[in-house]
This record gives C-alpha cells, sequence and structure tokens, in this order.
C-alpha cells in the first residue's frame, strides 16, 4: 500500500523540523505524576526521534497511560520537563500542543460518531485552514477541503465508506480512520494509545502497514501490548513497570533482559 | 491557508427540491395566518418559537443543557421595554438592545458555566438565572412586581407604525425568519460542524487543537442573544415586561417545548412550541389545570416518543426515505 502523507498544512507549526533520522523530536526528562499520595510514574526520560517508531511496553498499570497524558498535556507533570522541537511544552495546554504538531490517539476509538468518514477528516483539516470560525458562511464552504481529505482516505482505504458515518463502521476501521485524521494535521508527533486494541488479525497487518509508511515521515510513539506488533513495527521500546523505566532498547536488547522477562513476560529462563 | 486549495470541488453540498418546496410553503401560510387565527396568538407562538429555536441550538447541536435560558428571555423583555419606554427609542433599535443585552449576560454566565460539563453546567446556568431573577426583582428599572407597563411599539423606521396589529404581526415575522435563518447558518456553517465535533467527543477535538471552551462559549453567546431576539420581540407584542419571563419556570418551559418537538432538528422546537403555546392558551379558558396537562404530555413525551415529534418523524420510514444523509 502507498501511503502519501502530504506537506504541512498548518502555518503555525514550528519550522525547526529535523529532518535527518534520528533527530529527537519529543523527549522528556525526570517525568514524575503524583496521584494524591501515590506515585504513578516516576523518573521517565524519554526520546522519541524523527522516522522511528517508538513503542511503550508494560503490565497493566505500569504507567504508560499516564505518561501519554502527561506528554500530550492532558495531564499536568509533578515534575520534570517535557521539549518538543525545541520548546519547552511543560506547561502548555492540550490544544496548543496539538496546533504545534503533537497529536494524539485515545485508547477507546476517538472518531466523531455522528459525521461521516469525510466529515471526521475535514474536522482535522478546517482548523489548520482557518474554516473553523466562521459561522456565517455555508457548510459548502469546506467542500475545497474534500480534495485533501479524501487522498487522506483514499490513503488509509475508507474510499468506498466516505459517507458512512462513523458510528456505522467497524472497529479496525474506525482505528484507521482516527489515523487518517490524525495525519490530516500533518503532526511531527503521532502518539498511538493501543491503537491495535481490539482488533482482528486481518486489521491489524493493514494498520501496521499504515503507520510503518507514516514514520517514514513522522515520529510516532506508541502503547502496545501486542508484542508480536512490537517485534515487527517498533525500532525502538521502553518498558515501564509500576511507574518506571525497567528497560530501553530495541527489541532484541528488550527480550534478552532478564528483568524483563521476569517482570513483563512472565518469563523466568527457558 | 496550505496547499489544500489545489482540491476539485468533488461533491457540493446542495438543498433538496423538495425542502425549498416545504420552505417556501411555510412562508406562504405563515403570511395568510393572521387572516385565519387571532394575530397575538400567532405572535407569541413566532416569538416562543424563535426562543425554543434558540435553546435547541445550544441543546441540541452543542450538548449543552441550559437551566438558565429565561434570564436571556426575560431580561431582553426588560432592555427592550426599557430603552423603547424610558428612552423612547425606536423598536428596532430597542430590540437590538435587547438582543445586545442578552449577548452580554451570555458572555457572563456562558463564560462561568462552560467550565463544569453535564449537570453541573446546568446549575451553574440554574444558579446565576436565579442571581438575575432577583436582581430584576430589586433593581429599580424593571418596577418589580409591576413589570414594565405600557411598552409603546412605536413606529418601526420611524414610518411604519407598529400600533397596527397586522404589521406587528409581519415585523414579528420576519425576526422571526431572520432569527430561524441565522440559527440555520450557524449550525450549517464551518464553525457548526466543529460545534458538532465537540459535542461528539470533545477530548477528540481538544487533541486536534480546538480550544473548546472558546466555541462553547461563542455558541452560548449566541444562543443567548437568539433568545434575546425572541425576548425583546415578546415584550414588544404584549407591551409589558415582566418577573415571569425571568422565572426558573420559563427556563422549563422551554426545555420542555424543544424536548416536545425534538432537539437537534430545526423544526423540533418550532413544532414543540407550537404544542405548548396552543395548549397554554385553550387550556387557558377551560377547566383543566394548566400544569397538569403540560406535565401529563412531557410524561407522555418522554415515555412513547423520545426523539420529540419531529425526531420521531425524521427516524421513521418515510421520514429517513425524505431526509435521506443530512439531518434536517
Amino acid at each position: 500500500m502507498k501511503i502519501d502523507v502530504g506537506s504541512p498544512a498548518d502555518v503555525h507549526a514550528p519550522d525547526a523540523v529535523p529532518d535527518a533520522a534520528g533527530g529527537t523530536v519529543l523527549s522528556c526528562r525526570g517525568l514524575r505524576r503524583d496521584f494524591g499520595g501515590f506515585i504513578a510514574v516516576n523518573n521517565i526520560d524519554l526520546d522519541v526521534r524523527y522516522g522511528e517508531v517508538h513503542a511503550l511496553i508494560g503490565p497493566n498499570g505500569a504507567g504508560k497511560t499516564t505518561v501519554f497524558n502527561l506528554l500530550t498535556k492532558f495531564l499536568q507533570p509533578t515534575k520534570g520537563t517535557i521539549d518538543f522541537l525545541g520548546h519547552d511544552i511543560t506547561r502548555m495546554s492540550p490544544s496548543e500542543v496539538a496546533r504545534m504538531g503533537l497529536v494524539r490517539s485515545f485508547q477507546i476509538s476517538a472518531t466523531f460518531p455522528h459525521l461521516t468518514v469525510l466529515e471526521n477528516v475535514r474536522v482535522a483539516l478546517q482548523r489548520p485552514n482557518g474554516l473553523a470560525t466562521q459561522f456565517w458562511r455555508s457548510v459548502s464552504s469546506l467542500d475545497r477541503l474534500n480534495g485533501r481529505a479524501n487522498e487522506l482516505i483514499d490513503a488509509v482505504g475508507l474510499s468506498d465508506i466516505r459517507h458512512n458515518l462513523a458510528a456505522d463502521l467497524s472497529y479496525g476501521r474506525k482505528r484507521v480512520l482516527e489515523i487518517a485524521t490524525t495525519l490530516a494535521l500533518d503532526p511531527k508527533v503521532l502518539l498511538l494509545d493501543e491503537p491495535m486494541a481490539g482488533m482482528g488479525q486481518e486489521d491489524i497487518g493493514k494498520v501496521s502497514e499504515i503507520i510503518r509508511s507514516v514514520s517514514k515521515r513522522h515520529a510516532v510513539l506508541m502503547v502496545e501490548h501486542n508484542l508480536k506488533v512490537v517485534a515487527d513495527l517498533c525500532d525502538r521500546i521502553t518498558v515501564l513497570q509500576r511507574g518506571e523505566i525497567l528497560a530501553a532498547g530495541n527489541y532484541e536488547t528488550i527480550a534478552s533482559d532478564a528483568r524483563v522477562r521476569s517482570a513483563y513476560m512472565g518469563i523466568d529462563n527457558e | 491557508m496550505a496547499d489544500t486549495n489545489l482540491a476539485l470541488p468533488v461533491e457540493r453540498s446542495t438543498v433538496a427540491p423538495y425542502k425549498i418546496l416545504f420552505l417556501v410553503m411555510a412562508i406562504v401560510l405563515l403570511v395568510a395566518a393572521p387572516w385565519f387565527f387571532y394575530p397575538i396568538f400567532l405572535m407569541k407562538v413566532l416569538c416562543f418559537a424563535l426562543f425554543a429555536a434558540a435553546f435547541n441550538l445550544l441543546l441540541g447541536y452543542t450538548g449543552l443543557l441550559s437551566f438558565g435560558h429565561a434570564a436571556f428571555f426575560g431580561g431582553a423583555a426588560y432592555f427592550t421595554s426599557h430603552a423603547v419606554t424610558v428612552w423612547s427609542w425606536r423598536p428596532e433599535l430597542g430590540l437590538l438592545f435587547g438582543v445586545a443585552g442578552a449577548a452580554a449576560l451570555g458572555l457572563v454566565i456562558g463564560f462561568l458555566a462552560i467550565r463544569r460539563k453535564g449537570i453541573y453546567f446546568g446549575m451553574i446556568t440554574l444558579a446565576l438565572a436565579q442571581m438575575f431573577y432577583f436582581f430584576c426583582l430589586q433593581a429599580p428599572f424593571t418596577h418589580g412586581e409591576d413589570g414594565i407597563q405600557g411598552v409603546p411599539r412605536g413606529n418601526l423606521f420611524g414610518v411604519i407604525p407598529l400600533g397596527d396589529t397586522l404589521n406587528m404581526y409581519f415585523f414579528v415575522l420576519a425576526v422571526f425568519l431572520i432569527g430561524l435563518f441565522a440559527i440555520y447558518r450557524i449550525v450549517h456553517s464551518p464553525f457548526g460542524m466543529i460545534v458538532k465535533a465537540i459535542r461528539e467527543n470533545e477530548n477528540r477535538a481538544i487533541s486536534l487543537g480546538y480550544s473548546v471552551g472558546a466555541y462553547k462559549l461563542a455558541i452560548f453567546v449566541m444562543s443567548a442573544a437568539l433568545t434575546g431576539l425572541a425576548g425583546g420581540a415578546k415584550a414588544l407584542v404584549f407591551q409589558f415586561a415582566t418577573l415571569n419571563d425571568v422565572t426558573w419556570q420559563m427556563s422549563g418551559e422551554v426545555i420542555l417545548m424543544a424536548l416536545l418537538g425534538g432537539i437537534g432538528t430545526l423544526i423540533g422546537p418550532l413544532v414543540g412550541a407550537t404544542l405548548v403555546v396552543t395548549l397554554q392558551t385553550y387550556l387557558a379558558t377551560s377547566v383543566f389545570p394548566v400544569t397538569i396537562v403540560m406535565g401529563l404530555t412531557f410524561m407522555v413525551c418522554v415515555l412513547t416518543f423520545r426523539r420529540g415529534v419531529v425526531g420521531e418523524f425524521y427516524h421513521s420510514r418515510t421520514g429517513r426515505g425524505l431526509t435521506q444523509k443530512d439531518g434536517d
């Protein structure tokens, strides 16, 4: 499948794009979040690089989603700093960082159920194209976004159902629509929270392919449980346990780490 | 404004021909109506229909349930009445003053209320509207329990005497149509699309970079302003502004109208308002107690047709055949 993720549509995005593969796009240092007396995550250092798929894995309750919420500013960190393309975003709001190009997905599928597939993608295109606040214009003024929206819809293989309501789509296709919507913003980093959760094998293959091609021109950070997917897709893996980083590296390093094997995979020895 | 402009206009949104036919018929009926029905009654229906439609802009299209819309309706009635009675403004300017006042009130109440969601949002609007009620009870310009009486209708643009009932009817009809067109335009606009997206999935809208608070406040103020248009027009029709229009019962009544007709549809609130006002008018002279009949109607609506009269029609086979994929 050939996927053209196109050129930047957001005029407000920072210019400092590290185009060389391996340049750090998003990083955090010493990230910590307390909920009352409970330390949900502590001392998290993370570097997400351009052109790479970075996975965050760990057992349930390890703090993966918390890290996600911290990075995207849906939660405020108790301690630590977050840097995005050379900007300190530690104290910004989630919509501000989204406008800079840090766009997330959610664990449960995040579509606009009573809008059509086309409208879903167009909602993402409206803001960067300055078509979001006009309450005096007809909705047909949005038709000029259809071309770009249809490109994205074609790229993820939803062409035949572009006029269906998102609510009527299968689970796998909702996730795919979500990715198309995210790509519409031409984000610098995609944060995907369990993109394969609850998907059939066939859909997993399709979505993996989409993510792989996307990662060539973006940085991708994903939370994932399916280790086969992680092994196939991810260049770098960070393992969390009880809110702290247990190990980091590529799949081989992780898979041979004794602590990871006992903590996460539940294998003591082979 | 990047390179999306080179896209060809593939599908254009068009208005179905039956809709235009329906619209023309409706306008013809409304123009002919004062020769068949009591004009004051018709004007009351039009004012409440606009009120319910403006309220529905918030509940149906944005998913925000306000319990305080009486503040904008009754507030505008006071502002308009005061402007034309005390300051001797022309009726159209008085009406605009009412709209501006309701919008300003909406800005304050909305600013505080949009910080919370669901029932808390509703409670804040209710609390602030009650505060406004007590302000109206105490403030000298409202004349407390007496209200502002003998509001002159004056001459529209300084030339057309609105004391003439038929002139007044067409003025109210024009106000109603303008208000309704504004609502239609807002709902079917780029802005309306974002508002719908926020209703559908607020967190996703945030993650796409939308400052949802600003959008909610904007739609809240628009709803308040259009409610003010209805309230100001009602004050001119009945030539008085009373405390009755700022009570919480009035906020409840508009919720009933919108639900009865069908929220999230353009026509629903109009039908709901017509039903409620008609029932009230006819029951007022009968032996049946109005409140009990209204309560029963509401219960029947909730139990048997939760989408409202128009909502159920759209959902039925005939309705779906007509509307296809566009909601209203």
